[in-house]
């Protein structure tokens, strides 16, 4: 087999303390030769820290650093030329009574409930039905999957193609049943619904993946049993499969806000064509994102104290949302 | 479904999967054409002309323009140009990945040293935050240093990604027996040829994941490239069809023509790492879980 292989039912870190080997073996000793790691240890590990260094190098210079100072900028006034103005508490200030921000938080929130649920959910079940099935099982993995690597500019082009209002091929079969054409992408709803429709398309197959691997983790004894006790499909699949999923779900729940909370090159590409409309996000900024507004106030306002208030904010709300979700998944494993 | 008392339960069983089976591979069925569908009807867009889309029905089958409409798009765009940019890009970024990434993972995999705990955790915390935090101050820092509007503006912020480091050491930890590096330390192999010649051999599936993994993402980058390649004669693929858009959204055979010649490297490339790439996606996010 060329394709790596799934190191067995080692699912998630909870279930592998247990009975089998540890986690990982002991630490390896320094080589042979030098002494216990005293006061002069640190030297002795100059080849790994030469080994790591290349990359915590580029790290800091283009990760850690710059997340500070970000952080830093969102407390002053700079617009990338002139001098940086300290400004306290400003910049947020101005963020929480500004309208256009808080929109661009409804549109992405929205926007991110309007696509996950359906991806999520439409994953577990393909997953499901992937997992019954014995015949054309690598055909269907790629065909779902295939979505996750196209480029978001490609899609995007094609939503806006085929939702077009006057030309797009959804409006023309509407057409042949006698439905007038509808509105997609001036509508505030309908705008975010083809939005989350993208997302929806992108993302089912990825989040199919990680779930069918879960399931094929499971035990089959365990089905057996089961059956053997009189449970039906329904509710092997509440009581059993459930339970045992929910820490890959966890995982994808978390994925899923961080990705899906970062929706930009989707509006941006979407709404992008009309050059003139200094407005991003389409009509109304329907399409507005958090990032979006992001790039506008930092990239195309030049407001860089703004841009990184706006972007340390959006990460607090990430981090709530987090929460929110862990909670919520971990409560109903108790009930 | 089936009780316990059934005579034969091997058959009872067969008779009853079968029409479950059928079910489960039309449902199948129906998700693939929708995954599916927007590769064909992109190519019917790309092969008829534009009139013949705006037609109302559309036409619905595919045509014969579509030599015409590639010539539109090399006569409107710098298409090659760009694409060369992407390749040139994702070329250097999968190839320096994977190599600084699998050097720092087997250190981290398989050697204990002081600081390894902190500067492992910090990576992970960062693999965590939202990529946007950092991308003012690069931007920043790209100006600086006057590499904005330049190719390797694109390289470096992709190079500090933690997430090929996390999951090659995974690999690397489960993948690579302590006793194999041990052997090799006893016939004289210091680190780094422990790492050249023992670890890095043993270790070519995980290391094929990451460089597909690493090229689509540097192949399909938007955001950044928009941003930091400022020069609209000097850009990325993705920004170029963006603004083929931009430009020409009226021309909707020429524009689709654009996506079909910009999309198809890159889905040709998947479908044939596609069985060993999804293998290695789906054990990194559940071992990563």
């Amino acid at each position: 087999m060329s394709s790596p292989p799934v190191t067995g039912p080692a699912t998630v870190h909870e279930h592998r303390g247990g009975p089998g080997p540890a986690r990982f073996r002991p630490r390896r000793t320094p080589p042979a030769g030098t002494a216990r790691p005293g006061r002069r240890g640190v030297l002795s590990y100059w080849r790994q820290y030469l080994a790591i260094s290349p990359f915590y190098l580029i790290f800091a210079a283009f990760s850690f650093v710059p997340v500070f100072y970000s952080l830093y900028l969102a407390f002053q006034r700079y617009d990338g030329l002139g001098t940086k103005q300290f400004v306290g508490l400003q910049q947020f200030e101005f963020l929480w009574n500004d309208p256009v921000f808080w929109l661009s938080i409804r549109n992405t929130l929205v926007i991110w409930v309007l696509s996950t649920v359906p991806t999520l959910f439409g994953a577990l079940v393909l997953a499901t039905l992937l997992h019954s099935v014995r015949r054309f099982k690598g055909f269907y993995r790629i065909a779902l999957y295939v979505p996750n690597v196209t480029s978001i500019v490609a899609v995007a082009i094609f939503f806006g193609a085929v939702f077009s209002n006057n030309f797009g091929l959804v409006n023309a079969i509407l057409g042949t049943v006698g439905i007038s054409p509808v509105p997609w992408l001036s509508n505030p709803w309908l705008i975010k619904v083809v939005i989350a429709l993208l997302m929806t398309w992108m993302w089912t197959g990825y989040n199919m993946i990680i779930y069918l691997a879960g399931l094929q983790a499971i035990p089959t004894q365990i089905y057996e049993a089961a059956k053997l006790d009189g449970a039906g499909p329904v509710r092997t699949f509440f009581q059993i499969t459930m339970p045992i999923m929910r820490p890959i779900i966890l995982f994808t729940v978390v994925i899923s806000t961080i990705n899906g909370l970062q929706s930009f090159s989707e509006p941006q590409v979407l709404f992008a064509s009309n050059a003139a409309n200094q407005n991003l996000g389409g009509p109304g900024q329907a399409g507005l994102t958090t990032l979006l507004y992001f790039y506008q106030s930092a990239f195309l306002d030049n407001d860089y104290g703004y841009g990184a208030a706006i972007v340390w904010a959006f990460f607090v709300l990430i981090i709530v949302l987090v929460v929110v979700n862990w909670r919520i998944v971990q409560r109903g494993r108790k009930s | 479904m089936t009780t316990a008392a059934t005579p034969r339960p091997a058959t009872g069983a067969k008779r009853l999967r079968r029409p479950k089976g059928l079910t489960a591979h039309i449902l199948l069925m129906v998700a693939v054409l929708i995954s599916v569908f927007p590769f064909a009807w992109t190519i019917v867009m790309a092969t008829n002309t534009t009139k013949d889309i705006y037609k109302s029905p559309p036409k619905l089958t595919f045509g014969s323009h579509l030599l015409e409409n590639i010539r539109h798009v090399l006569d409107t765009i710098d298409f090659f140009g760009s694409m060369l940019n992407t390749v040139v890009v994702a070329c250097v970024t999968t190839v320096l990945v994977l190599f600084i990434d699998s050097l720092a993972a087997f250190a981290f995999a398989k050697f204990d040293f002081p600081g390894r705990k902190v500067l492992f955790g910090t990576l992970l915390v960062f693999m965590m935050l939202p990529l946007q935090l950092a991308v003012l101050p690069q931007f920043i820092l790209m100006s600086e240093v006057g590499w904005v509007g330049m190719l390797k503006a694109l390289v470096w912020p992709a190079l500090s990604n933690a997430f090929g480091i996390f999951w090659l050491r995974q690999y690397i930890q489960n993948g690579v027996p302590d006793e194999l590096l041990d052997a090799a330390r006893i016939d004289g192999a210091g680190f780094f040829r422990q790492y050249w010649n023992v670890a890095l051999p043993m270790i070519k599936p995980a290391l094929s994941f990451l460089a597909i993994y690493a090229f689509v993402n540097a192949w399909n980058d938007y955001v950044w490239p928009l941003i930091v390649l400022t020069n609209p004669d000097h850009v990325t693929l993705q920004v170029e069809l963006a603004q083929l858009n931009v430009g020409h959204n009226t021309d909707y055979s020429m524009v689709m023509a654009g996506v079909l010649m910009a999309s198809l490297p890159l889905v040709v490339v998947f479908s044939i790492f596609a069985r060993g790439f999804i293998a290695g996606a789906t054990e990194g996010a559940v071992q990563g879980s």
